[in-house]
């Protein structure tokens, strides 16, 4: 990209203004603000969850012992309070994601748009059947 | 004596104050009244210092657009009923986000260059001769960016936009939009042009998608979605432009219409 870089220009000839600075606790003043800023730490708690998916497959790797180590870890009280913490704004994550995708995803069909529902719906139901071959393989012994 | 509704108005004189107060008046309280309508009844008959921008009063001009308690709205189409009721009065306020020069009027030679910069209007190649006749197009391809067209400038979108309160170099989510209206225009041929100014931190990649412009917009014009389609777009050829240099252009942009 060649590098045309954008500047604020205001009119060349004014009278005195008044500007506004914004508030560092701007998102608090909105409920969609603070909605916004909890689907972006979410994305730490998406993190935290490959974290732990990583400990797990190097528990593993080093054997029974090693991994009824990690187990143990796993019910310290802390660990399940931020499990529980992390399940959520996961949660919290896919949902908001998934409510925003007709928004960024057009797809046309028959010279017509695929209505939002339709897309959203899709994902969801993507979701779903994913969730039902885990359970099926996590659950069938 | 009709009932009556209190408005509080801004009021910033750059000559007289440091910075804005407020000053309550009470207005008739009509029907069919919209808050325009309660400015224009100020500035008749109570203090015709007062200072606004409007025009047409029928939603299509985008010159009235104010903030009304704390939200951004064309104040020709909120009415006043709507805020009666609990007693307390109407706020009404410049666009939030803009230098104020006199009370709601705000300062947009900004929003205006930004809006040049990315070139809204058909750019192409090579001119048919009028002789020729007309660019034809279909509804359906006429479709592909109608909704981008319907954008008034009336930036409620960027009074709705944290990232350009915080960051006023972002370009802003109607002039995206509007470049996204001729980029999807199957009569346009500027889509690469446009590129250098969208693709870059400024442009397209500053919105971090709070999607708010949308939600405020008087004509559903989408601009987060356009920016976010635009997102995609720009990722795409950009990864073609790393495997296959020679196909570099706007090739995207063009299928895509």
């Amino acid at each position: 990209m060649s590098g045309v870089r954008q500047t604020v220009r205001y009119t060349e000839y004014h009278p005195r203004w008044y500007r506004t600075r914004v508030s560092t606790w701007w998102w608090l003043s909105r409920w969609p603000y603070l909605k916004f800023i909890l689907r972006e730490i979410s994305s730490v708690f998406v993190a935290w969850f490959v974290v732990v998916l990583l400990l797990q497959i190097r528990a593993l790797s080093r054997g029974p012992q090693a991994y009824a180590a990690f187990e143990h870890w796993l019910q310290i009280p802390v660990i399940v309070l931020l499990n529980l913490t992390a399940m959520f704004f996961v949660t919290f994550h896919a949902v908001t994601w998934f409510n925003l995708t007709p928004r960024a995803m057009v797809v046309r069909f028959g010279g017509k748009r695929v209505p939002d529902g339709l897309i959203v719906g899709t994902n969801y139901a993507a979701w779903a059947a994913v969730s039902v071959v885990l359970a099926w393989f996590l659950l069938r012994s | 004596m009709a009932e009556t509704i209190s408005v509080e108005v801004a009021r910033y004189s750059p000559e007289r104050d440091t910075e804005p107060s407020s000053q309550r008046y009470d207005v008739p309280l009509h029907k069919d009244w919209v808050v325009l309508d309660a400015l224009n009844y100020i500035k008749d008959k109570m203090d015709g210092s007062l200072t606004f921008r409007w025009s047409c009063r029928m939603g299509i001009c985008g010159s009235c657009g104010m903030m009304v308690n704390g939200e951004p709205k064309l104040t020709c189409a909120t009415f006043l009923s709507d805020y009666a009721g609990d007693g307390s009065p109407v706020r009404v306020q410049p666009l939030r986000y803009f230098p104020v020069i006199r009370d709601l009027v705000v300062e947009i030679t900004d929003f205006m260059n930004k809006l040049q910069s990315v070139k809204p209007w058909l750019i192409r190649g090579d001119e048919k001769a009028v002789s020729e006749g007309e660019y034809l197009q279909t509804p359906e391809q006429l479709d592909r960016y109608k909704q981008f067209s319907m954008c008034i400038n009336c930036l409620l979108c960027y009074a709705a936009c944290p990232v350009y309160g915080l960051d006023p170099v972002f370009i802003g989510p109607a002039a995206i939009a509007l470049a996204q209206r001729y980029n999807m225009d199957s009569r346009d041929e500027g889509a690469g042009e446009r590129m250098d100014v969208l693709a870059q931190h400024e442009g397209i990649w500053g919105c971090t998608f709070v999607g708010e412009c949308t939600k405020v917009c008087p004509k559903h014009v989408d601009p987060a979605g356009a920016i976010q389609q635009y997102k995609l777009t720009a990722t795409i050829e950009r990864f073609k432009s790393f495997l296959m240099p020679w196909a570099a252009g706007n090739s995207e942009m063009e299928s895509a219409k």
